[in-house]
């Protein structure tokens, strides 16, 4: 019953926010009609059409065609799947990881949690991008190597932020009484701490999941992202935005309709994760 | 205090040796290399290769050899450009990016200071509100499609700035702006809550009490207190605008190291990965021991932590 509360208190803030609601609205629909992609658009995936090359925005093509005469509203709709998958599979998996190794780093003794903290400086002590790009070198250039590798990176902030939060928690009177009543080490985390400190993990996950959108962009771009052409998952935001890249001064909207899918979905989450933090972190540890 | 500071760079000198081990181990890990090609070479010249470049010898004397060379700043052979050593082509490629590095950083200062200071001020008004949501677009909005984005607008339709020409006095504005932007966002961000809770301290309070002057109080008091707290974000900025470089030297065709870096990765040049891999680790360690310097300056608590 307490949960319900709160998750309606919730509700009730969401909505006297319009930026963090239309966020949400716009995240919603991006995720179902990329879902239901073949179903909202009647071109297919690969429906090359030589006829109609580099065109541009019309009634027939929203957003005008590209250099092999394919829809590039369709071709947005399903990026926004790879997309959205390695924002949210990676996010997800290095919360996963990062969460339990937070929970035994900071609950442990000092031993362990140093050995584990040293592991998260030197993650720290380098750009995020290289990383990525180096790992990617080993793991592939398809899109399971490429969650792999970047949640092998981006676990450590949920690991540091989950510490953190232990190390403060455990001090706390319904830890000792939970101690005092005898509860096993692994109850006391998952049931006691645990459920306490969801706040601040959510508001993470937020921000999280657009920094791994513009990661995976930004690779792309670059042309060190999925390369994996002849697989449903090869083609992504960021590669569509490389495609029009070198048209861009003839044809400007091959690449602006990508990059505004890009820009506004990492926005939307944006807004989003301001205004959670507002709600669930009201004390500002986070900022 | 100095005790602190000699263990912090020992510290930094073990992370650094970390690195190198990692990225050596990575690269030997790694399937292919920089001499296959789509015909197979004879295997004359491949053997050549691998005695030119030690590469039949033992992995443990390989390693030796590599941080024997590295002790004395010297990163090995590139596999690519065969004339030039590793350490030639970062010597001529840093100071592009470090240039790019430091304007970008002069702009996101000049931009965070006004902008986080006012939003600070008219805390909860309109302005505030504005301020936020031009730092929540300056960090949605990626590097590439800035850079774009201001190519199409200033040098294909207005045709004020030439792009992809290094050399001009004007040519590096554009990637100035680029780069500097999510800097300029993050800073104003961060220098607006720090701003608000110094201002709702005690010692303001106390400050205005006595009739002092508001400027004074703002631009003395408040911010001497918040200032400190943003010299700990360095490395990450660094590390930011690191990552920003390789994108801007892409789009904006600079030779810097960054670029070279994305063709290394192309081109499987190992030793030119490993090279730059470092440096960029190096110049984070080292901004990391400058904040604790700092740091322990202004704050002495630190001390003696």
């Amino acid at each position: 019953m307490e949960t319900e509360k709160r998750s309606r208190g919730l509700w009730r803030d969401l909505r006297q926010n319009p930026a963090a609601l239309w966020s949400l609205v716009f995240i919603l629909i991006i995720g179902l009609s990329s879902l239901l992609a073949p179903l909202v658009s009647p071109y297919g995936a690969g429906g090359l059409d030589v006829a109609h090359i580099l065109e541009r925005p019309s009634l027939n093509h929203w957003m005008g065609t590209d250099g092999l005469g394919r829809d590039l509203f369709t071709r947005v709709l399903y990026g926004a799947r790879v997309s959205l998958a390695v924002g949210i599979g990676t996010t997800f998996l290095a919360l996963f990881i990062g969460t339990i190794v937070g929970l035994i780093s900071g609950y442990a003794r000092p031993l362990l949690d140093n050995l584990l903290m040293r592991i998260v400086d030197i993650f720290y002590g380098l750009p995020d991008l290289l990383v990525f790009i180096l790992l990617s070198l080993i793991l592939g250039r398809n899109i399971v190597g490429l969650l792999i590798s970047l949640s092998l990176v981006t676990w450590v902030r949920f690991a540091r932020l989950t510490r953190g939060e232990v190390l403060q928690a455990k001090e706390l009177v319904y830890v000792e009484g939970a101690r005092a009543v005898g509860a096993s080490h692994p109850r006391i985390l998952l049931r006691h701490i645990l459920p306490n400190i969801t706040g601040p993990i959510i508001v993470t996950l937020t921000f999280m999941i657009p920094a791994v959108i513009l990661a995976e962009s930004t690779l792309s771009f670059i042309g060190l992202g999925i390369n994996d052409p002849y697989s449903n998952w090869g083609t992504s935001w960021g590669t569509l935005a490389q495609d029009g890249w070198r048209a861009m001064r003839t044809y400007p909207h091959v690449i602006f309709f990508p990059g505004l899918a890009i820009f506004l979905t990492i926005l939307s989450f944006n807004f989003l994760g301001n205004t959670l933090r507002d709600i669930l972190d009201p004390k500002g540890k986070l900022r | 205090m100095s005790r602190f500071l000699l263990r912090r760079f020992i510290y930094g000198l073990a992370v650094l040796w970390a690195v190198a081990t990692l990225t050596f181990a990575l690269m030997h890990v790694v399937p292919g290399g920089p001499f296959d090609r789509e015909q197979r070479l004879p295997p004359q010249v491949l053997a050549n290769i691998a005695a030119k470049y030690h590469l039949d010898d033992p992995l443990i004397s390989q390693y030796l050899r590599y941080l024997k060379g590295l002790v004395q700043g010297d990163l090995g052979p590139s596999y690519k450009y065969i004339d030039r050593t590793v350490t030639d082509i970062v010597a001529s490629t840093l100071p592009v990016s470090a240039l790019l590095g430091i304007l970008a950083l002069a702009f996101a200062i000049t931009v965070a200071l006004p902008v986080g200071t006012l939003a600070a001020y008219y805390h909860n008004s309109w302005t505030d509100r504005l301020c936020l949501f031009l730092a929540t677009l300056g960090i949605s909005l990626p590097n590439f499609i800035l850079g774009g984005l201001l190519i199409w607008i200033f040098s294909i339709q207005l045709g004020w700035f030439q792009a992809g020409r290094l050399g001009t006095t004007t040519s590096i504005v554009l990637p100035t702006i680029t780069l500097g932007s999510s800097a300029a966002a993050y800073l104003s961000y961060l220098l607006r809550s720090t701003l608000i809770e110094t201002i709702g301290a005690d010692f303001i309070r106390t400050a205005r009490a006595k009739g002092l002057n508001e400027a004074i109080v703002i631009f003395k008091h408040a911010m001497r207190n918040s200032i400190s707290p943003l010299l700990t974000v360095l490395g990450h900025l660094l590390a930011a605008l690191v990552t920003g470089s390789f994108v801007v030297e892409y789009v904006f065709a600079i030779p810097g190291m960054g670029r070279f870096f994305i063709t290394a990765v192309t081109d499987r040049d190992y030793p030119m990965i490993m090279g730059v891999t470092l440096v960029y680790s190096t110049l984070l360690v080292s901004a990391n021991l400058i904040v604790d310097l700092l740091y322990s300056v202004i704050d002495p608590r630190v001390r003696s932590h």
